[in-house]
């Protein structure tokens, strides 16, 4: 059987941007596993720019944007298996995959998970109605314009303002079909307030609020779908519906944490991210087993995937190089408007960042990072939106090693 | 013009049984259908479950039938290399008037001969499957589930690999009878079959070509359930269908039901449908689902839902009284060379096989074809991947390379198993008659991971176009053309450039 030090499952931005940081830290022995041909994940199918403004301070397409990661992994001579995708990772590290070539069984000091997300789907949803070819996930319709040349419809509906699902509608126009609206379930818009402008208004492309797709009609091929307005609990107002010719309609409605390896190894599950529960070292609940990027939480921008991912190879570093980490006995909560918290637990003895995402539009609030009375931390937002990430780093000397932490919103 | 011994009408589970029956004796036989797949009505669209047969009216077809096809259903399954578990059955019930209807039923199963039925108590329940619901039950050991896709296949597989040829795409529209010549001419839009015999296995259209065969229009009345299926997730807290106690027709409510596969069915309800094939699912029933499907299964959580569908049960019935009539199996000398099959709904699965023995008794009274000596009952399957152990994984690999690339990562399918299912005699070419044969796209990413790469295998081992390749109907086209015209502007696609 292969040992090496880390085996890093995805070789998309999270998993590239772990190895790099991880041999920066001296790690010689990795290896990353990754089922497409091409190393890059889900940007090689994001040929739009608006990457890197954070991270490299300039924009780049989602290739570009990548292939800085990719040949950095090259010129560092890190090893990329393509075509091979992981079937098994026990809790003890050993990690089982299968490629053309064989099988291959590895034991790993660390393993770091980095499978990315998937997309919600129509099932998922439970939209009623016929089940006609022309119903794509957003991602899906990217994939097969973009890197297989294939037009998947002329007369499009798009259910979701999810960043992808936005950007699909102006990619799908720029190609010659006729969007004939966005439809958002909830009363503002799921995306980033940039999409909004540079993929709808910039193209003249409706966007309902609101909105939700109520049935979807065709026997072979789709022929039309029946839009409803929705009241405060998000059900179809009855006598709003509005029916839509289309062949095409693709989705938008929601990313989750792709993390079927992650509960083989026995992590246990954060059910606010749907991502494994992490420390403030981007270690699981299995030692030796850390996760970063969008495994772990659905991010907003890339560049936060790679800084997290770089951020975990610290600790990832440290485990294979002292064999365990420092314990995290404190955990680390949001209230009722806070989502997507990560780390879920800390030790109190070192800088931590927390992320976060606002569960529904605000202004003029404050965040309070609190531990029991005391607030260690109060950040002001003018603006707070569900579609962005907030982060809060804190300084080991600001806390105290005894106490949870808590973190509100107060409006 | 070519002629044919028995032309079957249906690529349903009962014609696909009559086919393989059809294929023990030395009849060139043909099967047509409408769809572009087997199992595209009915077939595929209900419970996958084995009967045991104790809500049919002793002596009707319905209940020897069900009775004979689940006695031997270990032997089919093991024949035909499909996956089978006789879990066995809770009848469940919370009332006085439940308690009544149930012991009705049992009282009824034991003179149809189902064997082993008894009533058990709270406790008893909880330690056969601790999510189920219900104050008593009446525990079935005989009943049994499967995959009603993968059954119909494999009997239409075995068919064909022992010399029954299938046509697709073939709607029949007409049917005459050359007397003096002692034939049919089964038209359909794709040309005429000219047969000796006809078998009507037409499921729901079943009244259609009996009209067309000179036998009545025998009316159906269409019984529509919805469905909600479960992640695998949710597989994991149920391991026996759990079933309300029947109504006072015999009818059962919402039930949750595993699969073979480890999936959760929650449902059908009950509605009457006018259309024939509105498999169309509502808000309004998929949330009476939700709703009912809470009493039986205490782990129906909106997180688990990957998928739902609906079926549709046509029952015959007497127009005079509204009552439902048994199965009709009929031939006779007013209609010569003819098998009619009409009003085959739950428990069809059930019955498909030993209704296709009775039907192919019938042909034989009439003339008695020789034996095919060279009738081969197994069909040739190779164990899935998923369920190899590491090392029987690695000698595949090293056996056919294309099992180490997974394609579906999900079902764990892998192109070894694609490419097979559209290389085998009978073949597939749609994205769903690939989903029916391998799984891949039936998982929680419903095909976000997998889809891009079966359009391609699809396009690659049979040679047409994207434009040619169908989701599941003759119209259901998939893509409207390339994106852009590459090689006038001299590049390639980045994958089909640079891929294999």
């Amino acid at each position: 059987m292969r040992q090496t030090d880390a085996v890093i499952i995805g070789g998309g931005p999270a998993g590239l941007a772990a190895a790099i940081e991880l041999r920066r830290k001296g790690i010689e022995d990795i290896l990353i596993l990754e089922r497409e041909k091409k190393p890059g994940g889900i940007l090689r199918q994001c040929i739009h720019d608006g990457f890197g403004l954070t991270r490299f301070g300039e924009t780049l397409s989602g290739p570009e944007y990548a292939s800085r990661f990719v040949r950095r992994a090259q010129e560092l001579d890190i090893p990329c298996m393509t075509d091979t995708t992981v079937l098994e990772v026990t809790p003890d590290r050993r990690v089982y995959a299968s490629s053309s070539e064989g099988l291959l069984e590895i034991q790993a000091k660390a393993v770091i998970l980095a499978m990315g997300c998937r997309e919600r789907t129509r099932g998922a949803i439970s939209i009623p109605g016929t089940r006609p070819a022309g119903v794509y996930t957003a991602g899906v319709a990217q994939a097969y314009i973009n890197l297989k040349n294939k037009m998947v419809g002329k007369r499009v509906v798009i259910l979701g303002s999810g960043d992808i699902g936005m950007i699909m509608a102006r990619r799908m126009t720029l190609e010659g079909a006729k969007v004939l609206g966005v439809f958002e379930i909830q009363p503002y818009p799921s995306g980033l307030p940039r999409n909004v402008e540079q993929c709808l208004n910039d193209y003249q492309i409706p966007l309902y609020l609101s909105h939700s797709v109520t049935e979807i009609r065709g026997r072979d091929r789709l022929e039309s779908v029946v839009v409803s307005q929705v009241d405060e609990h998000l059900s179809p107002i009855p006598g709003t519906e509005k029916e839509y010719a289309c062949d095409t309609l693709i989705l938008s409605v929601g990313l989750i944490p792709e993390n079927e390896l992650t509960w083989m190894a026995g992590a246990k599950e954060d059910l606010g991210t749907r991502g494994p529960v992490v420390d403030e070292h981007y270690q699981t609940t299995v030692p030796g087993i850390f996760a970063a990027g969008n495994v772990l939480h659905v991010h907003d921008l890339v560049d936060f995937v790679s800084l997290e991912a770089e951020a975990l190879a610290d600790g990832a570093a440290r485990f294979i190089q002292e064999g365990a980490l420092p314990a995290c006995p404190l955990t680390v909560k949001g209230d009722s408007l806070v989502g997507q918290l990560i780390p879920g637990r800390c030790s109190g003895q070192e800088d931590v960042t927390i992320s976060f995402r606002v569960r529904r539009p605000l202004k003029n609030c404050s965040i309070e990072v609190c531990q029991g009375e005391k607030v260690i931390r109060r950040v002001r937002k003018p603006k707070a939106l569900p579609a962005e990430m907030i982060q809060i780093s804190l300084k080991a000397e600001e806390l105290n090693p005894n106490e949870d932490l808590e973190v509100k919103v107060v409006c | 013009m070519e002629q044919w011994d028995v032309i079957v009408i249906g690529a349903g589970v009962v014609g696909c049984a009559v086919a393989r029956e059809l294929a023990r004796y030395r009849l060139k036989t043909g099967v047509l259908e409408k769809e572009l797949d087997v199992a595209c009505g009915n077939s595929s669209r209900n419970t996958g479950m084995l009967h045991a047969g104790f809500t049919y009216k002793p002596g009707t077809l319905k209940a020897e039938c069900a009775v004979e096809g689940n006695q031997e259903f270990d032997q089919v399954a093991a024949e035909l290399g499909i996956p089978f578990k006789r879990t066995g059955k809770l009848v469940v019930g919370f009332t006085d008037h439940d308690r009544e209807n149930i012991l009705k039923y049992k009282a009824i199963g034991e003179q149809n001969g189902v064997k082993g039925m008894r009533m058990i108590d709270k406790e008893e329940i909880h330690r056969i499957d601790p999510n189920a619901g219900g104050e008593f039950a009446m525990y079935v050991p005989s009943s049994g589930i499967l995959d009603p896709m993968a059954y119909t296949i494999a009997l239409a597989e075995n068919a064909c690999q022992n010399g029954v040829e299938f046509f697709f795409d073939r709607e029949v529209t007409a049917i005459r009878r050359l007397s003096e010549e002692d034939v049919y001419l089964v038209e359909t839009p794709k040309g005429i079959f000219r047969t000796r015999w006809v078998i009507n296995c037409a499921g729901m259209f079943a009244s259609k070509i009996s009209a067309m065969l000179g036998y009545p229009d025998y009316p159906v009345k269409g019984f529509k359930g919805e469905y909600f299926i479960l992640d695998k997730k949710a597989g994991a807290f149920l391991s026996i269908p759990v079933y309300p106690a029947p109504n006072d027709n015999g009818g059962f409510a919402t039930h949750a039901t595993p699969t073979v596969d480890g999936n959760v069915l929650v449902g059908p309800d009950s509605y009457v449908t006018e259309d024939w094939e509105d498999y169309k699912v509502t808000k309004e029933h998929l949330d009476g689902l939700i709703a009912d499907g809470s009493k039986m299964f205490k782990q129906m959580k909106r997180d688990y839902f990957i998928r739902n569908f609906a079926g549709i049960r046509w029952k015959r019935y007497d127009p005079e009284t509204g009552a439902i009539l048994d199965f009709k199996l009929e031939s006779d000398e007013n209609h010569p060379h003819t098998v009619n099959l009409v009003g085959i709904e739950s428990p069809g699965v059930t019955c498909a096989l030993s209704l296709a023995r009775r039907a192919v008794a019938l042909l034989a009274k009439v003339e008695q074809p020789q034996a095919n000596t060279d009738f081969d009952p197994v069909r040739p399957v190779n164990k899935r991947f998923s369920e190899m152990s590491r090392e029987e994984q690695a000698e595949a690999i090293r056996s056919d390379k294309d099992y180490g690339e997974i394609v579906c990562r999900c079902e764990t399918v892998t192109r070894a198993k694609i490419r097979r299912a559209i290389h085998n005699p009978l073949g597939v070419h749609t994205v769903t008659g690939i989903k029916n044969r391998t799984r891949a796209t039936m998982g929680r990413c419903q095909g976000g991971y997998c889809e891009t790469r079966i359009t391609e295998m699809i396009e690659e081992e049979l040679g047409i176009r994207p434009e040619d390749v169908r989701y599941s109907r003759a119209d259901s086209y998939m893509f409207t053309g390339p994106v852009r015209n590459l090689k006038a502007a001299g590049s390639t696609a980045e994958e089909g450039g640079e891929g294999r």
